[in-house]
């Protein structure tokens, strides 16, 4: 058993930016199951959003607020989004500070650019690769507090310990060795990040499989808003890699099968610089309707030929690079094949505005137990969030969460925990999955779990498919009772991580088609054509999916808002 | 499209008596990735083979194999670009030792990236309320090293790690340069001396093969270069990297040609005895060969040209 005051799972911005708050004031451990600057926070290209006003001087920090409850489709709660906008210039000027490199103005100060549902230049970069160097600047200070900081690399979490409420620890698997653990401490952090690998398009990692959120649910935990998952129009063909939305801003089209700039139809004025959910719908119709490109017509085509090489390679190095590596296209001479791509969980661990997660609709938290960042829902992003503001939740909360951490775990005892029936608990069901009379083959059932997604639960959702989706998630969870795992070996097997990881996918799968089926209105990323409009009357209120012993509940919370009533959603 | 065979090394050092590589038979679909037929070998073949991947964009370094005896990201390299005679070799990458099949153990990779302490050393008198200030031109001289991946592509190619253990390896030396550059950091003249150090930066010997393996902008040589300038700038010259650079530019200087029996006496020092001892074997092997530069040091034709340039570029380096 390991013992530590705080206990952190997840080496993301959110994870290591609380591990910092905390470094040298308790003792701290992180766990990560890749290593700590592999983790998915690096991907992120756009920039953080921060109200600096170096560039545009008429920003102000009530102009983000405004411009991220509007783009949550009301959803999000107001005391949060103020809490985070007016958090966000110390945010980023602390990272500047650690060493984070930015790109810089005339004046020398740190850089800003538009971005989408912005309404204002405030998306601060560096290069095309912001997400990387906020990654790589708290990975630096992790180096530096490693004599106060406890790192456990390569280590699998599969169990959250929670009884009568308290959050006591966390089981985990050594990859290395195979051998199981139990971390306990005061105070539990997740820090675990997205779920978008239940789709089968995707911009996320291998790695975001959802297996905190899972094991919070697993434990007790509900999850809130599961149904809204954010599609990005513009995702490479059949990898589902983000190619940035400077492609359109530098003045690509969007073609479909027939050679059409299809915006046309769906959004006249803005064409392709529409808001992403709104391209995304549209990049999608387009296919269901049987106008797609190339030989299945699923994909839609982004066109850059019209602006020339040097344009091209100048101005879209990484994009151009992408599609070339990627998919052997050049973008130089031919259309690059895109579609939209599962990119952003808005739904997660319900929380507080410290991070403090809840244990019910009602406000009862549960004690010792916090979450921050994408695997969070607290709510920032509501139904929809904008771009450059998922960088700058990991920071704000990631720091909240250490501040609050720090407060709470000084005034918390320690908590009984039965090592021995921890492990036991977790080695059985790894067991099962080694030794049953198997006949499944692991890799079908993950790929019909993410073409139902993609297919039935995706971008356009409707009451019959979400019925065929909920029936054949049913069907696959039954199947996996006898999933094949080949590799009994204890050392480094990865064949059964990814059986226990299609586990929690199939699980929160279920949830987000739940969601989706029981909330007849659409909102931000949730697009349902049976009920095509936003409905405040009966559904401005969060999704809690509540884990039973036959099944799961859903109740709602209220939405709280502050300054601004809900107004029509138009750009 | 005909059958590629792809023949992977597998070791499993708990279990296994020894090494082995294994073919799998497939048929490249057009555009497919490594990581993707790796993918599709685990997923349809053989369920045991083990390697490591996460974003499979080519942005958290996770994935570096060797293919064909190079190292490669393996998300981002088309498969088809790797077939020889109808086949791709896979194996671990180099300089590493196996901890199963495919994912190596990395320790003394992060070690080497520890030991240049790699975090900003900020003037802790100059405490701003908002950001430092820095232009953009000096941003963009730490742009290329911020893109490292940690990838160890070019760790595991790396010609001297081969032979030199304790070599720093070329990925430290990047992320050296990333610090010794950024105008924000005030401890240039500690880093400098401390990278000069034995199996330090002047321990490269030029091979290229990390810039030539680096899948971003990072492209170590590059990054070293710049750090050999920066030290030389920095009078850090108590070294015999350091010594020899000196030693070119002076008997160049003096006969436009390099006088290569003073040079090693000169790098390695005058007063280093047991250095100058150490060269003693090395100088009658040459000797004996007929290798040995002309005793007595003469001057190319036209060496005042030479002197020329040298005495214009001192007055325009001032």
């Amino acid at each position: 058993m390991y013992i530590h005051d705080v206990i952190i799972v997840g080496s993301g911005l959110a994870g290591l930016r609380a591990a910092l708050e905390l470094s040298g004031h308790l003792d701290v451990a992180v766990l990560t199951k890749v290593y700590p600057s592999r983790s998915h926070s690096g991907a992120a290209q756009g920039g953080v959003a921060a109200a600096l006003a170096n560039v545009d001087k008429d920003d102000s920090i009530e102009a983000h607020i405004y411009d991220t409850v509007k783009g949550s489709d009301y959803l999000g709660d107001q005391d949060a989004i103020e809490i985070m906008c007016s958090d966000a210039p110390t945010a980023i000027y602390e990272i500047e500070k650690l060493g984070c490199p930015f790109s810089r103005t005339e004046e020398n100060k740190i850089n800003q650019r538009a971005f989408g549902g912005h309404s204002f230049k405030r998306s601060c970069f560096a290069a095309d690769r912001t997400g990387h160097a906020l990654l790589h600047t708290l990975f630096e200070q992790l180096m530096k507090n490693s004599g106060k900081i406890q790192v456990y690399a390569e280590w699998h979490v599969l169990k959250l310990i929670m009884e009568d409420g308290v959050a006591r620890g966390v089981v985990a698997m050594d990859i290395k060795t195979g051998r199981l653990e139990v971390f306990r401490g005061k105070t539990i952090l997740f820090g675990t990040g997205g779920y978008g690998q239940a789709y089968k398009i995707t911009s996320n990692a291998y790695a975001n499989t959802g297996d905190g959120i899972t094991a919070a649910y697993r434990a007790g935990v509900p999850l809130m808003d599961m149904e809204f998952v954010q599609f990005h129009p513009t995702g490479l063909y059949s990898h589902g890699i983000l190619l940035s939305e400077a492609a359109r801003g530098e003045g690509g089209y969007l073609l479909n099968g027939l050679g059409e700039r299809f915006m046309s139809k769906y959004a006249p004025s803005k064409m392709e610089l529409g808001p992403r959910d709104i391209v995304s719908r549209a990049e999608q119709m387009e296919i269901n309707e049987g106008r797609g490109a190339g030989p299945n017509k699923d994909y839609v085509l982004l066109d850059l030929r019209h602006l020339g090489k040097d344009k091209i390679l100048e101005r879209l190095p990484q994009i151009y690079n992408i599609g070339k590596d990627f998919l052997g296209a050049d973008a130089i001479t031919t259309p690059v094949p895109i579609q939209p791509t599962a990119h952003y969980s808005m739904g997660g661990i319900p929380a507080d505005n410290d991070c403090q997660v809840y244990l019910d609709e009602k406000g009862n938290r549960v004690r010792g137990f916090f979450a921050a960042g994408e695997c969070s829902c607290i709510s920032v992003h509501g139904a929809n969030r904008l771009g450059t503001n998922s960088l700058l939740e990991a920071l704000v909360f990631g720091r909240r969460a250490g501040k609050k951490m720090l407060e709470v775990t000084r005034d918390t005892d320690w908590s009984p925990v039965n090592e021995k029936r921890e492990i036991e608990s977790v080695r059985s069901e790894l067991d099962k999955l080694l030794n049953t009379s198997a006949k499944e083959n692991l890799g079908k059932i993950r790929d019909e779990m993410k073409e139902t997604m993609t297919y039935k639960a995706g971008v356009y959702r409707d009451g019959e498919n979400l019925g065929l989706a909920f029936k054949k998630i049913k069907e696959l969870q039954e199947r996996f009772k006898r999933v094949r795992v080949d590799d009994k070996r204890k050392n480094f097997n990865t064949n059964l991580l990814e059986a226990r990881e299609l586990s929690h996918m199939l699980e929160y799968s279920e949830l987000i088609v739940d969601g989706a089926i029981a909330r007849k209105e659409s909102r931000g990323a949730h697009a349902r054509k049976d009920y095509p409009t936003r409905d405040d009357a009966n559904w401005l209120k969060h999704t809690m999916a509540f884990k039973t012993k036959d099944g799961f509940e859903l109740r709602y919370k209220p939405v709280t808002m502050t300054r601004f009533k809900p107004e029509e959603r138009k750009y | 499209m005909a059958n590629v065979t792809f023949r992977i090394f597998r070791f499993d050092p708990a279990n296994d008596p020894r090494p082995r590589h294994q073919d799998y038979e497939m048929e490249l679909e057009p555009g497919i990735t490594l990581l993707n037929c790796l993918n599709k070998i685990k997923a349809q073949m053989d369920s045991s083979l083990t390697y490591r991947m996460s974003c499979g964009s080519a942005i958290c370094g996770s994935c570096a194999v060797r293919a064909n005896g190079h190292a490669i990201l393996s998300c981002k390299t088309q498969a088809d670009s790797l077939v020889k005679d109808g086949m791709i070799q896979i194996d671990p990458i180099g300089n590493a030792s196996v901890i199963r099949d495919l994912v190596v153990n990395l320790e003394p990779f992060w070690a080497s990236i520890r030991q240049v302490k790699p975090w900003l050393m900020p003037d802790a008198t100059d405490n701003p309320v908002k950001e430092r200030l820095q232009s953009e031109s000096d941003y963009q001289k730490i742009d290329h090293s911020t893109t490292c991946i940690m990838c160890a592509s070019c760790w595991s190619d790396c010609n001297v790690l081969e032979v030199d253990k304790k070599f720093i390896g070329p990925a430290a030396l990047a992320k050296a340069q990333r610090f010794i550059y950024d105008t924000r950091d005030v401890k240039k003249g500690d880093r400098l001396d401390e990278i000069s150090a034995p199996h330090g930066v002047w321990d490269c010997t030029h091979c290229g093969e990390c810039s030539t393996r680096c899948p971003t902008d990072a492209k170590p040589l590059g990054r070293i270069e710049e750090i050999k300038q920066a030290a030389m700038a920095e009078g850090v010259h108590c070294n015999s990297g350091a010594r020899h650079v000196l030693a070119f530019r002076e008997t160049v200087g003096k006969r436009g040609m390099l006088d290569e029996n003073y040079a090693p006496v000169r790098s390695v020092g005058f007063l280093n005895i047991p250095g100058l001892i150490g060269l003693v074997p090395v100088g009658l092997r040459m000797f004996w060969r007929g290798k040995n530069p002309p005793i007595i040091p003469h001057c190319v034709d036209k060496v005042e040209e030479v002197r020329n340039i040298y005495s214009r570029s001192e007055e325009f380096r001032k």
